[in-house]
C-alpha cells in the first residue's frame, strides 16, 4: 500500500524522559556502550492510489501543523514508500 | 451567568468543574466536543482528564475539535477561558497560550496538594485574589513540565503573564517554576493544578485549621463571575 512516512523526534535540546528511562534500563542490563536513547514517532499516512507531489506537500503541512508541535518536536523526515 | 464545560472523550473532571461553578454561584452548561455550538455561554472551562487517551500529544486532538475551534474564535473576542491540566494542554496545543507541556522531568505521575503563588490578579479568573497570595490546590499529572523558548519565557516574564508559580517544590520540571499562564488580554488562563478540586469544605486539601477544608479554588470561579458582571 502506498504510504507517506512522517518521522518526528523531540527537540535535541530538550530532555526526553521516556528516552532517559529506556537508557537507564539498558544501562542496568549491561549495555554500557549505549550512552543515550531518544524516542520519537513514526506516523504512516496510507493511500489507496499512487502518491503525488501534492500529497507529499500536503503531508508536510499536516506534519508541521498537527502531527508535530514545533515547540517541543522536530519533523526529521518525510518519505514516500510505494 | 452561564459557564460552559466541554467534555471530550476521555475527560475526567468535567463534573467537578460543573460543581465548582455551581458552588461559586454560576450556572454550569455541559458542552460536547463534537458540537461547534457552545450555546451562548459567558465563559468556558476546559477540564482535566485524558482527552483522546493523550494520543499523538496531550491535548493535540482535542485542539482540533469543533467546540475547541469555536472557543478559539470567541477567545479572540474576549470570551473568558480557563484550561485546567489537560485543558491547559489543549490551550497550548490550540496556540491560545504559548509554549508546551512535556512529560514530568522525574517521569512519574504526581498527585499532591500543591502550594502556588498567584502573581497576576488582573485576569478574568484571578481578580479576587490578593497580589502574591499563596494558595493550595491539588496537582495531578504526568505531562506537566512547562517548556518554552528563551525568547518566549522572557516575553512572558516581561509582560507579567506568569499567573501562577509553584512554591516549595517544582513538581514536574517546569521552566521558571511556571504553574499557569495567561494570554495578552487576560481572558484566557491555563494551569496544571486543579482549582475545581478545592471548592467545598470536606473535599479539598488539608489546611492548618482542619483536614480537607481547603477551598482556595473557589475564587477562580467567583472571579470570572465578577469579571462577567463588570464587563
Amino acid at each position: 500500500m502506498p504510504k507517506i512516512i512522517v518521522e518526528i523526534m523531540p527537540k535535541q535540546d530538550l530532555l526526553d524522559p521516556p528516552g532517559k528511562a529506556v537508557a537507564n534500563a539498558l544501562k542496568r542490563s549491561g549495555h554500557n556502550d549505549i550512552v543515550n536513547v531518544r524516542i520519537g514517532k513514526r506516523i504512516e499516512l496510507h493511500f489507496d492510489r499512487p502518491i503525488t507531489q501534492a500529497d507529499l506537500d500536503n503531508a508536510g503541512r499536516v506534519a508541521a501543523s498537527f502531527l508535530s508541535n514545533d515547540v517541543i518536536e522536530d519533523v526529521v523526515a518525510i518519505t514516500k514508500e510505494d | 451567568m452561564k459557564i460552559g464545560v466541554i467534555t471530550y472523550p476521555g475527560t475526567l473532571d468535567d463534573r467537578d468543574a460543573q460543581r465548582a461553578i455551581r458552588l461559586a454561584g454560576g450556572t454550569p452548561v455541559p458542552l460536547w466536543h463534537a458540537d461547534g455550538d457552545i450555546k451562548k455561554v459567558d465563559a468556558v472551562v476546559l477540564p482535566g482528564g485524558f482527552s483522546y487517551g493523550d494520543y499523538l500529544r496531550c491535548g493535540a486532538i482535542a485542539a482540533q475539535a469543533p467546540a475547541t475551534q469555536e472557543v478559539v474564535r470567541l477567545a479572540a473576542q474576549g470570551l473568558p477561558v480557563l484550561g485546567i491540566c489537560n485543558g491547559f494542554q489543549i490551550l497550548v496545543e490550540s496556540r491560545l497560550l504559548p509554549g508546551g507541556l512535556i512529560r514530568n522531568e522525574h517521569q512519574h505521575f504526581i498527585c499532591r496538594d500543591q502550594r502556588i503563588r498567584v502573581e497576576n490578579t488582573n485576569t478574568a479568573w484571578t481578580n479576587l485574589f490578593e497580589q502574591d497570595e499563596e494558595i493550595t490546590i491539588p496537582l495531578k499529572n504526568a505531562e506537566g513540565g512547562y517548556i518554552a523558548s528563551a525568547e518566549t519565557l522572557k516575553m512572558l516574564e516581561a509582560e507579567n503573564r506568569v499567573v501562577f508559580r509553584y512554591l516549595d517544590i517544582n513538581p514536574n520540571g517546569s521552566m521558571n517554576d511556571i504553574a499557569g499562564l495567561t494570554n495578552e488580554r487576560g481572558n484566557v488562563v491555563g494551569l496544571m493544578p486543579h482549582p475545581e478540586h478545592a471548592t467545598e469544605a470536606g473535599f479539598g486539601p488539608d489546611t492548618d485549621i482542619a483536614t480537607r477544608s481547603g477551598v482556595d479554588g473557589l475564587k477562580f470561579f467567583q472571579s470570572v463571575l465578577k469579571a462577567l458582571v463588570n464587563a
